[in-house]
C-alpha cells in the first residue's frame, strides 16, 4: 500500500515518448497523416487476422481447406449447367473458362463487400475493448476475399490450359484489373460497413442484391452479347467494365478496350475515396453505436 | 453523498504538478451516448414516433464534466454503483469512446484489460490469439514472439496454449487475457472489473504482478467492485456517481464513505472480489 506508493514515487515514470490526445470530433476527419501511419503500423495485424480467419473457417469439415477450391468450382459448374440447359446446348470449354474467370473475379468483390458490410458490427467486442483505426476491419475483409481468390487462380490456370487458350504477355493486364477489383471491393466494403452500423437490416438484403448483381455482370454471358435495350442497365454496373476487360485480356488474349479500363479505374478510385471518407469520418461513432 | 457544490470543488481542485508528470490528464470530460428510446427499435415504432413528432433517440450522459489527473506510478482505483460511468470513463481514456466535450491526454503506451477475452477467436489456439492480441495492441510480430514465453508461463495453461480457445474454461480464458494485458510492458494499464480471474492462487499471483508493475512505475487505473482489492492496491481512489466525481481521496476514506453510502457496513461480501 503505502510502500508501493513510496517506491513508485522514488522512481519516476519513464519519459513519456508516446502522447495520445483525444478530443471531441464526431463527424469530420481525423488528421489523415497520423491515421495512415497508425494503419500502416498494424499491417501485420491485418494480415494475421485474415490468415487466421481463413484457417478457422472450415476447420471442422472433412475436406477442410479444400473447400476454398471446391466451393467456387461447384458454383461455376452449376452455373455452367444452368446456361447449358437454358440455351439447349453446350457452349464449350472456352465459355466455361470465361465463366470461371469472371465468376471468381466477381466473387472476389462480392465476398469483400458482404463480409466487409458485417465487419464492424461483427467486430463488436474488439471495437468496444481496443483502440485501433477501424478501417482495419473492412481491409481485413477485402484481404480475406483476396486470399480466398488466390487458390481459384490455380483452378482457372488449369482450365485455361485445358481449353487451349492463348498464353502471352496480354495476361499481365489481369494485374491492374484485379487491382481495380480490389480497390472497388474495399471502397464498397467500407461504405457498406458504415451503412450497416446505422441500418442493420442491410445485411439481410445483401444476398439478394449480390445475386442480381451477378446476373447483371458479364459472367454467365459475354459482355458483347448484351442486347442493345439492356445495355444501359448493364453499363451502370461498376463491375461490368472490369469483368469485360478481364475476359478480353485473359480468355481472348488481347489488350482490353481502353474505355473499359478507364471506366474500371474510375469506379475503383471513386469507391475508394467515397467509401474511405465516409468510413473514417464516422468511425469514432461506431463504439457508441454498437 | 457529497452535495453538488462539494463535487465541483473536488473536480476542479487539480493541477498541482507540471504537465510532464502526468500519465493521464482528463479535462472537463463529457461522454454522451445516443440510444434509441425503444429498447428494440422497429420500423413501425420509429414511424409512429416520427408521426407524433416524438424523439426517437435519447441521450445518456454517462460521464459529465470530469476532471482529474493521474501522476506516473499511481494506482488509481475507481469505485461506484453500476451505471455510474466507470467503464465509459476508462474506455474514453483508452481512446475507444470519443469524448463529446473536454480533452484527454495520455502519456505512454496503454494496455487494456476491459471486458474479458478481447477479440479472442474461439476457433484459434491460445498461441494464435496471443499473437493476434499483441499485433492488435500495435506490437510487431518479433516483439510478441519475444514476450510469448513470459505470457504463456504466467497464464500457466501448459498444453492448452496449442488448443482452440473454445475448449478453455472461463477461468483459463480470463487468465490468458490478464497475462496478455500485463505482459505487454504497458506504461499505463487500464483494468475494468477483470481482477477476479482464475482460482485463489492465480488471484494472488495477479495481485503480485500488479504490485510489480507499480514498482516499475507503471500507472494503473483499476475499476473494481472488490473493495478489498481497491484498498490493498490503490494509492488514490475516485468514487464516481451519476457520471461525475463524488469524491477523491485516499483509499480508506473513499471506501469507508462509499460503504456508508451503499449502506452495506462491514459485510464480507462487499469486500470480496465476486
Amino acid at each position: 500500500m503505502s510502500t508501493i506508493a513510496e517506491r513508485a514515487r522514488a522512481r519516476p515514470g519513464p519519459a513519456a515518448d508516446e502522447v495520445q490526445v483525444y478530443e471531441p470530433h464526431r463527424a469530420g476527419l481525423p488528421p489523415l497523416g497520423p491515421y495512415l501511419r497508425d494503419l500502416w503500423q498494424r499491417r501485420q495485424f491485418v494480415f494475421e487476422l485474415a490468415r487466421s480467419n481463413l484457417r478457422a473457417q472450415h476447420f471442422n469439415t472433412a475436406f477442410g481447406q479444400l473447400w476454398l477450391i471446391l466451393n467456387p468450382l461447384l458454383l461455376a459448374l452449376v452455373l455452367f449447367a444452368l446456361v447449358t440447359i437454358i440455351r439447349g446446348g453446350s457452349r464449350g470449354t472456352e465459355f466455361l473458362a470465361h465463366l470461371m474467370l469472371s465468376l471468381f473475379a466477381f466473387r472476389l468483390v462480392s465476398t469483400s463487400v458482404s463480409s466487409g458490410a458485417k465487419s464492424v458490427t461483427r467486430g463488436g467486442r474488439l471495437i468496444l475493448n481496443a483502440a485501433f483505426p477501424r478501417t482495419l476491419l473492412p481491409i481485413e475483409s477485402t484481404l480475406t476475399a483476396f486470399l480466398r481468390f488466390l487458390p481459384t487462380l490455380v483452378l482457372y490456370a488449369i482450365m485455361h490450359v485445358y481449353a487451349g487458350l492463348p498464353v502471352g504477355p496480354e495476361l499481365l493486364w489481369a494485374i491492374p484489373i484485379v487491382a481495380c477489383l480490389l480497390g472497388f471491393g474495399l471502397g464498397a466494403a467500407m461504405l457498406m460497413a458504415t451503412a450497416q452500423v446505422y441500418f442493420r437490416d442491410l445485411a439481410n438484403f445483401l444476398p439478394y442484391f449480390t445475386r442480381i448483381w451477378l446476373y447483371t455482370s458479364p459472367v454467365i454471358y459475354y459482355a458483347h452479347e448484351v442486347p442493345e435495350r439492356l445495355k444501359p442497365i448493364v453499363a451502370a454496373n461498376p463491375l461490368y467494365p472490369m469483368l469485360a476487360a478481364l475476359s478480353e485480356a485473359v480468355t481472348e488474349g488481347r489488350a482490353p478496350s481502353p474505355g473499359y479500363l478507364a471506366a474500371g479505374l474510375a469506379w475503383a478510385l471513386g469507391a475508394l475515396v467515397v467509401g474511405g471518407l465516409v468510413f473514417i469520418s464516422r468511425e469514432r461513432d461506431f463504439a457508441v453505436r454498437l | 453523498m457529497p452535495s453538488d457544490s462539494e463535487t465541483r470543488t473536488l473536480t476542479v481542485a487539480e493541477p498541482r504538478a507540471a504537465a510532464g508528470d502526468w500519465a493521464v490528464r482528463v479535462d472537463n470530460l463529457s461522454v454522451t451516448y445516443r440510444t434509441a428510446v425503444d429498447k428494440k427499435p422497429t420500423l413501425k415504432k420509429t414511424l409512429v414516433r416520427l408521426g407524433r413528432r416524438e424523439r426517437t433517440v435519447r441521450e445518456i450522459h454517462a460521464v459529465r464534466n470530469v476532471t482529474f489527473a493521474v501522476p506516473h506510478g499511481t494506482v488509481l482505483g475507481i469505485v461506484g454503483v453500476n451505471g455510474a460511468g466507470k467503464s465509459t470513463l476508462v474506455r474514453a481514456v483508452a481512446g475507444i469512446l470519443p469524448p463529446n466535450e473536454g480533452r484527454i491526454e495520455v502519456h505512454g503506451r496503454v494496455s487494456t484489460l476491459l471486458a474479458l477475452g478481447v477479440g479472442f477467436n474461439g476457433d484459434l489456439s491460445g498461441r494464435e490469439n496471443v499473437l493476434l492480441g499483441g499485433l492488435a495492441a500495435g506490437l510487431t510480430r518479433k516483439q510478441v514472439a519475444a514476450k510469448y514465453e513470459e505470457i504463456a508461463e504466467f497464464a500457466e495453461l501448459g498444453d492448452f496454449m496449442e488448443l482452440p480457445m473454445r475448449t478453455y474454461s472461463s477461468g483459463m480464458y480470463g487468465r490468458l487475457a490478464f497475462s496478455v494485458a500485463v505482459n505487454m510492458e504497458p506504461d499505463i494499464l487500464l483494468i475494468d472489473e477483470a481482477l477476479s480471474v482464475g482460482d485463489a492462487r492465480f488471484k494472488q499471483k495477479s495481485f503480485e504482478k500488479m504490485r510489480e508493475l507499480c514498482a516499475q512505475a507503471s500507472t494503473i487505473v483499476l475499476v473494481s467492485h472488490g473493495l478489498n482489492a481497491i484498498r490493498k492496491l490503490c494509492n488514490e481512489v475516485i468514487w464516481m456517481h451519476e457520471g461525475g466525481i463524488a469524491m477523491r481521496d485516499d483509499p480508506e476514506t473513499v471506501v469507508e464513505a462509499y460503504k456508508r453510502f451503499l449502506d452495506v457496513g462491514e459485510s464480507d461480501v462487499a469486500d470480496e472480489d465476486v
